[in-house]
């Protein structure tokens, strides 16, 4: 078994695989982070939204006129007025169009009505007060499958909108996967719904625009995880000239997908500050960003396996009716409605599938981004997880011997999928013998044998997922049109020390670090010599942003090459400083040595100051580059979790009493913050499991719309996770990793719910979908319909 | 969140306090520790003209042992009766709740006499008060009464209080023999409000009877519920599984919980059964000197 | 109303409406904005400071109520040099995005003030009124605890 990558560089130096500290924390620590609320500038008006209180409703009126008459009240903007700028609509990232300000009829409960603009954020929370609006309720349409099956139209603004429907979409072989059905010795099928769910990072979403009345130049203060992308998309919506618009990023409090999209608030900030020629600020509250922005998952997916009598699976068909809310607006890649759900067939080895998905309008919240996910794959590994332990389960086989039996082996890399994906890399028998090996799995086993069946259940639940991430490959992925490439420039002053600029944006992944051992790794300049920028679209190479775990295998791609581009050019100018022929020159981290001489070398620091004071005649002077990284192939992380959890049968609580997580990310570029982004994943698998979702009431209410209702694990509920690790480098990233913001959200839901489930399984529960609430436990093993 | 403008007044004594009280009347409302008060003007749901703020009381900020009762002052924060050696000898209800009020910030700042009178039928507080037959001492510039806990507690968010009084403390009755008690409370997550809770108290006889008990529900009815009828067949008796499982029954039937997103009424009934039998078997080891 | 609160030591004074809260206060007032803003119900701990060398939410208190009183925020945790626990979060990678870390420094120092060597579940404890959602805690524990061991080395 493989495990971490052997350093090349000194620790000072602190290349690849060394655990070095991170560079942003300074700031942080002392209170000194730049998030978007700490940003104040001359003038600055405060904004607030009103929002529809009911979930479906015309409008018949809006008067604003008291709000108006307050003192420090600047101004109302309705929807009415947004249509005399065109733009009251704007697109979203699924190729729809959504409401900025209502005009003709509120869709969800939350949706934005109207805006004050005040001096004092106070005064424009009173001020939402003064604005009336007249609605006529229309029937509320709160499931997919009551869109479906209603007259009622929900998006009956759209010309030849003759049902709800919001898309539909396949993937795989319809024909292919009948045959293996049909020839199937034993059929496994599992219905669940993967609830709707909120990323709700720590800090909300917000802005500060600022429109130069004079100049016209807009600049955004923005909480964005992708600000290239929404420059553009800025220009398309307003029509206004890209290069007048800068779109800042600075620190961002947690974004895990719901700083992906863009939402009416920043739309109406900017238009105000357009109108106003003063700064406007909205900062959204935590209610707001729950029943407003990006939710994540709520699909109702049916799977099926087909099993040969050796108990291998030979096919697999899933059917997926997602709720879209009143909007399509996933931020995905447009060729993939359903996002990469495609990758369901997980880690196992059989030639059939067959995907498809129908998405509903609804009278919710538009969203589906990817929830710390790489579009989908969440929800895509969490089916074929449970209906591989069910599979197991029905046969009474151990459900790790299962997967076993299933794995693709290590040997079939790359390996390619009944769905049209081709894994770069794997080792998924590796990951499990760690796992099993690390809990004492047959000891666990023991135990529950042994348990007393009136005392606390033992349940015993596995996860060996595979994710597909890096997105990606320009032939197949783009965003509303725009490729999915990364970039990275980078600069190496005369002293050697270096600034490099990303097209990606942390939110708290430490990129400031990581990217910079990236190039140390490269070229052997210490990691803390290099700054990293980030964030400012006037200052920095054109990107796609930072969601489903991207950056590592796109951005840090982009980074080693325009490292090795640099490190090119530095062996011309070596050789000259050597007067030696380039060939004969060899490098080892931080210098070009003459072969068979090696007292007889300069280093990159050398190298550096030579190009901007003694380059050869005819080169170019200075040590630059940018590099735009079109990956060839998505990158395919992978892992086994296995939890542990005692149920306290008379009020139905549970609890993990033993985890481990072995995961496979390749190469590991900074140790520490790849555990550091495992245990923040393990964590908000947990909590979808445990407790997080968000309801709605028959009238389409929200429920769940702040920190009391939507429950966000604390450090008690929280448990303790033991870590492994194999390495599996990706032989297509130039430095073999693959990602692993994501591994953990991906991978750990189903070990989870699989726990519960086992442990109930002598007391014939088959399933209990998430969140696995206490009364949902006590109702499976009471036989009672515990809804909700 | 913002909340919306109103007058504040800061009294400097309690005769100040409830001078100006009694003055603003119906417009006049206390502010202790803020944690009820404050998140509900936040959300706009409470829109109070005046508020009156008694954190500069310092003098109320005791928890003491007094003859015959312990007595919990207006300003005792929820932080000051935990792990409190008063209240682990005079109220093992109480000492057995306090760590779950909350979570430990909110317990810092809001006070056990705030939440008292604050009466949400998800507070544990009043629970506790109903189960060890609590007092409450409500003052005005007109003088003192000593108002029985059944009593001060109307309804769903109503007191007793009459315009112009406040809760200036809270007496909770020595026990008269070997007493054990328990709040059992499931909550989702720290920070919650229970689904369901179960104040219990045991007091012993030297004969190893019941001499009192108490048993009270948090979240199950519009108020906190005192299960008289569960504790009636508890005293004189002596304790066992049989009896316990008798009263827990009857506390389960007592209670009617609604349906809602924390499970149906059927659960909820279910975990006040099986918390009411743990809950007095936990107060009955205390009673006798075993482990709680 | 006029108000005096020491903030950090020094003392600052201000005319404030009654309805401001003093998390507002220390952010736009005193523009320190160390201290952050996570939610409407009280129940993420991202604007802890501490009142008299207390935790509190410093979004649940009016700034007025703060009259006469001592208010520490994560500005004033450095004293020269980063203060323990400022060390140990950054060695430990106790924190990600950095939003929450304010809060939960200022409540590991009140809790080490008490106990320089909790255990996991006492600082799991301490800490249950702030919320992370980075971190999955595992690494705020170690930074709390290894700031106390480093104190209690001093
Ligand atoms: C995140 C969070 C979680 C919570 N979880 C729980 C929990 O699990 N269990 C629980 O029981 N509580 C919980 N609470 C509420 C908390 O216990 C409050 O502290 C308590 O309910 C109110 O006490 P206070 O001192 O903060 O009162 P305030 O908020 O100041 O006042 C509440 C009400 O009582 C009145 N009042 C206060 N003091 C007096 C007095 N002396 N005389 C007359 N009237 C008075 C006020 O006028 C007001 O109407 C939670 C609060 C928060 C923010
Ligand atoms: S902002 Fe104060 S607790 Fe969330
Ligand atoms: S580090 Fe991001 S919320 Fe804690």
């Amino acid at each position: 078994m493989t495990t971490t990558h052997d350093p090349i560089t000194t620790f000072e130096v602190g290349g690849v695989g060394h655990s070095v500290l991170r560079k942003e924390d300074d700031r942080f620590v002392q209170g000194a982070g730049n998030y978007v609320d700490d940003i104040v500038l001359k003038g600055m008006l405060h904004m607030a939204i009103l929002r529809s209180p009911v979930a479906h409703a015309r409008i018949l009126g809006i008067d604003a006129s008291e709000a108006e008459a307050m003192e420090g009240v600047v101004a109302v903007v309705t929807g009415a007025m947004l249509e005399g700028y065109n733009l009251a609509w704007m697109p979203t990232l699924s190729g729809d169009t959504q409401a900025v300000l209502a005009t003709d009829k509120v869709r969800y409960q939350g949706q934005e009505v109207a805006a004050v603009i005040a001096t004092d954020p106070y005064i424009a929370k009173d001020a939402l007060a003064g604005i009336f609006v007249d609605y006529e309720e229309l029937e509320a349409i709160t499931t997919p499958q009551q869109s479906l099956a209603t007259e009622t139209l929900i998006r009956d603004e759209k010309e030849g909108q003759t049902d709800n429907v919001a898309y539909t979409w396949e993937a795989g072989d319809a024909a292919i996967t009948d045959a293996a059905f049909a020839a199937a010795h034993r059929v496994v099928s599992l219905e669940s719904h993967y609830p709707r769910s909120h990323p709700s990072p720590l800090e909300t979403c917000g802005c500060v625009s600022d429109v130069n009345p004079i100049t016209g130049q807009v600049t955004i203060y923005l909480t964005s995880q992708a600000p290239h992308a929404h420059r553009t998309l800025f220009a398309l919506v307003a029509g206004l000239p890209e290069e007048k618009i800068r779109i800042i990023s600075p620190d961002i409090g947690g974004g895990f997908g719901n700083k992906v999209p863009i939402y009416p608030g920043y739309v109406v900030a900017t238009a105000a500050s357009l109108v106003l020629g003063k700064p406007v600020k909205w900062v959204e509250s935590r209610s707001e960003n729950i029943i407003s922005t990006g939710f994540g998952r709520d699909y109702h997916m049916t799977g099926s396996l087909a099993l040969d009598e050796d108990n291998r699976i030979t096919g697999m068909r899933a059917a997926i009716l997602s709720d879209q809310g009143a909007f399509f607006a996933d931020a995905q890649p447009s060729k993939f409605k359903a996002g990469l759900f495609h990758i369901c067939t997980g880690s196992y080895d059989f030639g059939a599938a067959h995907v498809t998905a129908k998405g509903a309008f609804t009278n919710k919240a538009p969203g589906g981004v990817a929830y710390r996910c790489s579009f989908r794959v969440t929800e895509a590994s969490y089916l074929i997880e449970r209906l591989a332990d069910k599979a197991a389960h029905e046969i009474g086989m151990d459900p790790t011997e299962f997967r076993e039996l299933n794995f693709i082996k290590k040997e079939q890399f790359p390996y390619h999928s009944p769905t049209g994906f081709v894994y770069d890399s794997g080792d998924y028998h590796g990951a499990m013998t760690l796992a099993k090996e690390m809990i004492d799995y047959d000891g666990w086993r023991e135990k529950q044998r042994n348990q007393d069946p009136d005392g606390k259940l033992i349940g015993i639940g596995i996860a060996s997922f595979t994710e597909v991430v890096g997105a990606g490959p320009s032939k197949d992925y783009d965003i509303v049109g725009l490729k999915m490439f990364d970039s990275a420039e980078l600069r190496i002053h005369p002293t050697g020390k270096a600034i490099l600029k990303l097209g990606v944006k942390s939110q708290g992944q430490g990129h400031e670090t990581t990217f910079a051992q990236i190039v140390a790794e490269e070229l052997g300049i210490p990691a803390n010599d290099i700054k990293v920028i980030e964030g400012d679209t006037d200052n920095t190479p054109y990107g796609l942003g930072t969601y489903a775990s991207r950056s590592t295998p796109v951005g840090g791609a982009a980074t080693s090459m325009v490292a090795r581009k640099l490190r090119e050019k530095a062996r011309k100018l070596a050789a000259h400083l050597l007067e030696a022929s380039e060939d004969d020159l060899e490098w080892e981290v931080g210098k070009f040595s003459v072969k068979g001489s090696p007292e007889s070398f300069v280093t990159i620091q050398d190298i550096a100051f030579a190009a901007y004071t003694n380059h050869p005649e005819g080169m170019e002077a200075g040590l630059e580059g940018v590099h735009y990284y079109d990956p060839p192939n998505m990158t395919y992380p992978f892992g086994t979790y296995i939890v542990v959890v005692e149920i306290d049968q008379d009020d139905g609580t549970w609890e993990v009493v033993d985890m481990v997580a072995v995961d496979d990310c390749g190469v590991r570029i900074n140790p520490m913050i790849v555990e550091g982004q495992i245990t923040g994943g393990l964590t908000e698998g947990f909590a979808k499991a445990n407790m997080q979702w968000i309801s709605f009431d028959d009238n389409g209410n929200c429920i769940g719309s702040n920190f009391m209702d939507y429950l966000v694990p604390t450090a008690w509920e929280t448990p303790k996770f033991k870590l492994g690790e194999t390495v599996t480098p990706s032989p297509h990233h130039p430095i073999g990793a693959k990602g692993v913001g994501e591994s953990a959200t991906v991978g750990s839901p189903a070990a989870y719910v699989n726990a519960v489930v086992d442990a109930l399984w002598s007391r014939g529960v088959t399933n209990i979908d998430m969140p696995v609430l206490p009364h949902r436990v006590w109702g499976a093993l009471n036989g009672v319909d515990a809804k909700p | 969140m913002y909340p919306p403008a109103f007058e504040y007044w800061s009294p400097k004594s309690l005769d100040e306090a409830l001078s100006k009280l009694q003055e603003l009347g119906h417009d006049g409302r206390v502010l202790a520790g803020g944690q009820s008060l404050i998140p509900m003007m936040k959300l706009r749901l409470a829109a109070p003209a005046n508020l009156v703020d008694i954190n500069n009381l310092t003098d109320l900020a005791y928890v003491r042992a007094d003859n015959g009762h312990l007595a919990i002052g207006a300003l005792a924060r929820h932080a000051d009766v935990v792990d409190n050696d008063h209240v682990k000898t005079i109220s093992p209800t109480m000492a057995s709740a306090a760590p779950w009020v909350a979570d430990p910030l909110v317990r810092n700042r809001g006070t056990v006499a705030g939440s008292i009178a604050h009466c949400d039928p998800e507070g544990d507080w009043n629970s506790v008060m109903l189960a060890v037959g609590a007092s409450v001492v409500a003052t005005s510039t007109s003088g003192q009464r000593v108002i029985p806990i059944g009593d001060f507690v109307v309804d769903f968010f109503t007191n007793s209080l009459a315009e112009g009084e406040m809760v200036t403390e809270i007496q909770i009755p020595r026990p008269t023999g070997s007493a054990g008690g328990a709040y059992l409370k499931l909550e989702r997550k720290i920070g919650d409000y229970a689904t369901a809770a179960v104040a219990t108290f045991l007091d012993l006889a030297t004969d190893g009877t019941v001499s009192n008990a108490g048993i009270a529900l948090t979240a199950v009815a519009s108020k906190n519920l005192k299960v008289t009828e569960a504790e009636q067949m508890l005293i004189g008796q002596t304790p066992s599984p049989e009896l316990f499982a008798e009263a827990a029954a009857v506390a389960a039937a007592a209670c009617d919980p609604e349906s809602d997103v924390r499970g149906p009424a059927e659960y909820k009934r279910a975990v006040i059964n099986a918390y009411t039998k743990r809950g007095l078997a936990k107060a009955l080891a205390q009673a006798q000197g075993g482990a709680s | 109303m006029k108000v005096t609160v020491t903030i950090n030591g020094t003392a600052q004074s201000a005319d404030i409406e009654s309805r401001k809260l003093l998390v507002d206060f220390i952010r736009t007032e005193l523009g320190m904005t160390g201290t952050h803003i996570g939610c409407d119900t009280t129940s993420c701990g991202a604007c802890t400071v501490l009142l008299d060398g207390t935790p509190i939410k410093s979004c649940t208190m009016f700034a007025v109520s703060a009259d006469g009183h001592e208010v520490q925020t994560v500005e004033g945790l450095k004293n020269g040099e980063l203060h323990p626990l400022q060390v140990s979060f950054k060695e430990n990678h106790g924190l990600q995005c950095g939003f929450c870390t304010p809060g939960m420094m200022l409540v590991g120092k009140a809790l080490l003030e008490k106990n320089t060597s909790p255990t996991d579940d006492e600082v799991r404890w301490a800490i249950s009124g702030n919320l992370c959602r980075c971190t999955g805690y595992t690494n705020i524990v170690k930074s709390i605890q290894a700031a106390g061991a480093a104190i209690e080395g001093n």
